[in-house]
């Protein structure tokens, strides 16, 4: 090896070894931070959700832990998911009264529409609210509780307080409106919303028994 | 030792003469992609502006340690893990701010402006000039961000300071004001043509208040030219 080749060497090795100090140092740095917040963020995520849960099912409508009466139900397709997804119990004295479930939807304008069912015993919605979605801002995301009400238009119906022609929006003959410019979105929400009530039907007694279907923890 | 006009040069620099978000066109990323509101503006503002000041600091601390041939892997290196402390940080005990900025913080890696600030400046001066530098640019890159934010928001809109609660907590609706009862929207200020447009004329208002000053300024020196001859 002459001198140069040597000199070349030498170099390579000296900054492989400072970047190798910093990489340990930045990982260092990172896994510290990680282990510090992990189990912040772990209770905020939690407390996220049930803030999420307790606006479809007000504080003193139940008496248990929603998040620890989590079942898993397995993929549906009048859920839309492809795979298991939870859903929360809301209970008083024991007995479950208002199931949340979390279907999806792949027919909005783009990407999937993430929502949160709340059902009755009886059937009837305690709510919908849009949990995740990336429609278009100003037109599509009016189905956002925050851009506007749309969404609790839904409270109260069930499968039989209206046909299966009602559970449309008013441009294809049902009674939900759309909004101006932006039809596909609205009409994802309340076909997603009326399959779940279907889900719900088909699968009543399970859910309110125990999860659903014996698939359930 | 860097004298009382070098920064103020610096400060020039930042909030005007090489602004980020004008002059150098870097980060344009994050620019277009988050300034549909003022409040959105301001929150990848300050978050950038925090990331540009560690890193800096951490640049222009390690500046005599590292050897030319590996600078740019190291700087990639602190830029990466501090942006990712920031964001596990804030994740933990800003969670109501996190879960507005959160989307925007990942996209800091992206923005050049912070790499660019640690190549040529902070890998070249001590920590106060790297410090003072670090504020003026986020400072300058924070003042765009929202001017962008705001004209899309009242195009777009009919608003400013739309959903400031995001950012300062519940009690700060009041901030946002309704310029336009009922309007209806108009969509192009909201999506990414409606970033284009509003930058471009901004950069183009830039342009001529520079013009406007340099023609004053040239005939000023005409004119002092003229009475001392």
């Amino acid at each position: 090896m002459d001198s140069k080749s040597k000199e070349l060497l030498r170099v390579a090795l000296r900054g492989a070894g400072v970047l190798a100090i910093f990489a340990f140092l930045g990982t260092a740095l990172v896994a510290v931070t990680y282990e510090e917040t992990k189990e912040q963020i772990a209770e905020n995520e939690r407390l996220a959700v049930l803030k999420l849960l307790t606006q479809l099912v007000p504080t003193s409508g139940y008496d248990n832990n929603l998040l620890e009466d989590q079942i898993t139900v397995p993929a549906d397709e009048l859920l839309g998911t492809s795979k298991p997804t939870p859903a929360y119990l809301a209970k008083s004295n024991g007995v479950t009264h208002t199931v949340l479930l979390t279907p999806t939807s792949d027919e909005g304008y783009n990407g999937t529409i993430n929502l949160l069912v709340a059902i009755n015993s009886d059937g009837s919605l305690a709510g919908v609210r849009v949990v995740g979605h990336s429609e278009t801002p100003g037109l599509g995301d009016l189905i956002d509780i925050k851009k506007s009400d749309w969404i609790l238009s839904f409270n109260g119906h069930s499968l039989d307080s209206l046909t299966k022609k009602q559970w449309q929006v008013k441009k294809d003959g049902g009674i939900f409106d759309q909004f101006t410019g932006a039809t596909i979105t609205p009409r994802a929400i309340v076909k997603a919303t009326h399959k779940s009530l279907r889900y719900f039907k088909e699968h009543k007694t399970a859910l309110l028994e125990r999860g659903a279907d014996g698939h359930a923890d | 030792m860097p004298t009382e006009t070098s920064y103020r040069k610096i400060i020039n620099d930042g909030l005007w003469g090489n602004n980020a978000g004008l002059v150098q066109l870097l980060g344009l990323c994050p620019l277009l992609a988050v300034t549909t509101t003022t409040i959105n503006g301001l929150g990848l503002g300050l978050a950038t502006t925090l990331t540009l000041i560690i890193s800096n600091l951490m640049v222009s601390s390690i500046r005599n340690i590292i050897t030319k041939e590996i600078r740019i892997p190291v700087f990639v290196l602190i830029i990466a893990c501090t942006v990712t402390g920031i964001e596990l940080a804030m994740n933990a005990w800003f969670h109501e701010l996190f879960l507005v900025l959160g989307i925007f913080i990942p996209l800091i890696v992206t923005n050049c402006a912070i790499i660019g600030r640690a190549e040529s400046f902070a890998s070249r001066n001590s920590l106060l000039p790297s410090l003072l530098d670090a504020i003026s640019m986020g400072a300058g890159f924070t003042l765009i961000l929202m001017l962008l934010g705001g004209m899309r928001e009242i195009f777009g809109f009919g608003t400013l300071f739309i959903q400031s609660d995001l950012m300062f907590g519940q009690g700060a609706e009041w901030m946002t004001i309704t310029l336009v009862e009922n309007y209806r929207g108009f969509l192009l200020a909201i999506l990414p043509p409606g970033a284009f447009i509003g930058l471009g004329l901004i950069i183009a208002a830039k342009n001529r208040i520079d013009q406007r000053v340099v023609k004053a300024r040239a005939e000023r020196d005409a004119a002092t030219a003229l009475q001392t001859a």
